[in-house]
């Protein structure tokens, strides 16, 4: 290759981090939150599908694309729901009500979206931050989503509000310790189930940055795991927001390589690029995980890591 | 041991997968309700095209023999407190490893070459979801997120292998491995009799369920497995050889969900190709939950979702419905079985309307320690 095709190469690298991460940002922020409150909740999966499908039916059915996203988030917040009150009930696990909520949102999303396959939606529109730039490879990947700039923020709201306000430490104290939650005359399963909505509808932005960003329409394969590599990335980012954001755009840079080599006319072995997120989530939790058990970091009641 | 307390948890374990079931119905009924369909005639529909005659009872049963090994994918592991859930990946696996066997070595033809290409599917996906039970063991990694990455990076290596260095250049739409020799292929049980088509995969997957049943209940090494599900420190501390166990059940459930896909390559599909990726390892988990993990309650609850799944296309052609509709039943199904959880050992008391012995405290889906709570709350009644 010359040293132009590398040049392509990069910036396609470079630009997909952004591209691909989003939705990665978005449901490891949401993850992070339900955890934090002492709940796993695989099921964002299944919330990542659904709204990635309700955000595509409310950007085309409306034609304004921040209602599509605003649709996104309440179908994720429902279906987060759903799994919050589900865990609330006694015997129920939370990573087995996880499945099934993938379950449950998969096949929803499928059989609602399914006049959705063919049309066009309103897409989210894209920040153009290369505009400085004469090259269109710069500017094609500085051209942003423009959810990712409300990531980068949700991510400090929720890095500042952990620490100090008192809904964050009310969930953190919920996290780490229910006794004291109990103490203090909170419902831990009140702090928890309004935790793990607002996660969902926070991941439910994510799905909508999936289905009117990039790839920017609805189909059944839109999303093959994105939702659970974010869950075991908020382990990695060892539950705190900024170094969410790191490990998102991190996985975004992976998951783009694939495409960015087939951008520049390498197109053997594309199935295995595609696998390199979860090669890459699986090594990840190797190196972080420990063979004493406890995770550093991790919220005292979680389940994790049992 | 006749105890009301022992009446009470058998008729429980039978009524409350029912009721959670017949309440999934009653939702998926409501749901189509909604999309302008008339709920009668879609369970109607639902029960016909699973069991209305003869030709939706062998489409039920093909779907159900699938079902029911990767049902054991999950069930196995489950015994020692695991949640595994990367059977579809295994699936995969498997299909590529019974297709790959001809293409390394020479194969001999007949029953002895088929049960070495079903036994090279079955020992890959062994060795692949043990890696789970590995990483859990060594550096507690949370195997049900491992499992399903896992099972991705399968799919994803099935995939490459099909559509790259394995394809047979005489598949043109379809990318395809090279069909299996016809002497290796899987026939039918019985062709000319009421099971038509109906192939061998049924006999193995029942098997397959009876014998692990009769491991976990008669054996030593499957009693020693539910000692480490129920408690793991206490297993250890009466020298269980705990870790070895772990990858034990976790490579015996990959083993059969590997089964499963070489079976469909062997019986169905003849070669490996996109079709063997089905959802059918999905579906297993579900199934394995409703039978709360017991390999003897796994063929039934196959058989139901096999005919649910065999329904879909019935409901797809009558009501005009999307084929994801079996998806959406299953997922009312797995949540109202979880949801039906929070009613054990009330049910009977609640419908009985008299006062319950006493509350037991734990989770019973460990037995040994449900059997040790039940057998204290016995011995203070008795006392």
């Amino acid at each position: 290759m010359n040293p132009d095709a590398w040049m392509t190469l990069l910036f396609a690298i470079v630009g997909g981090a952004v591209r691909v991460g989003t939705p990665f940002l978005f449901v490891s922020l949401g993850e992070c939150l339900t955890e934090k409150s002492g709940r796993i909740n695989l099921g964002l999966e299944g919330v990542l599908v659904l709204a990635a499908m309700a955000g595509f039916a409310g950007s085309y059915l409306t034609g304004v694309w921040w209602l599509g996203v605003l649709l996104a988030g309440f179908s994720g917040a429902l279906l987060a729901l759903l799994h919050g009150v589900l865990c609330s009930l006694p015997r129920v696990s939370d990573i087995a009500t996880g499945i099934a909520l993938m379950l449950l949102g998969t096949g929803l999303a499928f059989y609602l979206g399914k006049p959705l396959i063919q049309p066009q939606a309103a897409q989210i529109p894209s920040l153009p931050l290369g505009w400085w730039s004469a090259s269109s490879q710069v500017q094609s990947a500085l051209a942003i989503n423009a959810l990712f700039p409300l990531g980068v923020l949700l991510a400090a709201l929720l890095h500042w509000g952990f620490a100090n306000t008192r809904p964050g430490l009310v969930v953190r104290m919920a996290g780490d310790s229910s006794d004291a939650a109990r103490a203090l005359g909170y419902s831990v399963n009140g702090v928890r189930i309004a935790a793990t909505t607002a996660g969902g509808f926070i991941a439910g932005m994510g799905g909508a940055s999936l289905s009117l960003y990039y790839p920017g329409s609805w189909n059944e394969g839109l999303s093959s795991g994105q939702g659970l590599i974010a869950v075991a990335l908020v382990i990695f980012a060892r539950w705190r927001p900024w170094r969410c954001l790191g490990a998102a755009l991190l996985f975004g840079g992976a998951g783009a390589i694939g495409p960015a080599l087939q951008s520049v006319g390498i197109s053997g072995g594309y199935y295995l690029f595609s696998a390199v997120p979860y090669a890459l989530t699986l090594a990840i939790l190797i190196a972080t995980s420990s063979p004493r058990g406890s995770l550093r970091g991790a919220p005292a009641e979680l389940g994790v890591s049992r | 041991m006749s105890t009301p307390r022992n009446w009470h948890a058998s008729a429980e374990a039978l009524l409350l997968p029912v009721m959670a079931l017949a309440a999934a119905l009653l939702l998926f009924g409501v749901f189509c309700w909604f999309g302008g369909r008339s709920p009668l005639e879609v369970w109607s529909i639902l029960l016909r095209g699973a069991f209305g005659d003869a030709f939706s009872w062998q489409n039920t049963l093909q779907r159900a023999s699938p079902l029911m090994l990767t049902a054991l994918a999950v069930a196995l592991p489950a015994q020692t407190g695991l949640t595994v859930i990367g059977g579809e990946g295994a699936l995969a696996l498997g299909a590529l490893g019974c297709a790959a066997l001809p293409y390394i070595m020479k194969v001999p033809g007949g029953v002895p070459g088929s049960a070495m290409v079903l036994g090279s599917g079955a020992l890959l996906a062994a060795l692949w979801v043990a890696l789970a039970g590995v990483l859990r063991q060594w550096r507690r990694v949370n195997e049900t997120i491992s499992s399903l990455l896992l099972g991705y990076i399968a799919i994803a290596l099935f995939k490459h292998f099909v559509e790259g260095p394995m394809r047979d250049p005489a598949s043109l739409n379809k990318p395809s491995t090279r069909p299996l020799d016809a002497s290796l292929q899987i026939g039918a049980i019985a062709p000319d009799s009421f099971l038509g088509d109906v192939h061998w995969g049924l006999v193995i997957g029942i098997a397959a369920c009876v014998l692990f049943g009769a491991w976990l209940s008669f054996t030593a090494q499957g009693f020693s497995l539910r000692v480490v599900g129920g408690n793991a420190r206490a297993a250890r501390l009466v020298g269980l050889a705990t870790d070895r166990l772990v990858v034990l059940a976790c490579a015996l459930g990959g083993a059969c969900a590997g089964l499963a896909g070489a079976i469909e390559v062997a019986a169905v599909q003849t070669s490996a190709n996109a079709s063997v990726i089905a959802g059918m390892g999905y579906t297993g988990i579900l199934v394995s939950f409703v039978a709360r993990h017991n390999p003897w309650a796994i063929p039934p609850v196959a058989i139901l979702f096999g005919g649910f799944a065999a329904a879909g296309s019935l409901l797809q052609r009558r009501l005009g419905l999307p084929d994801a509709s079996v998806l959406v039943l299953q997922g009312f199904a797995f949540v109202c079985i979880l949801g039906a959880e929070a009613l054990r050992g009330r049910l009977v008391p609640l419908l009985a309307a008299r006062p319950a012995f006493g509350v037991i405290q734990g989770k019973p889906a460990k037995p040994a320690q449900a059997v040790a709570a039940a057998e204290a709350v016995v011995d203070k009644a008795a006392a």
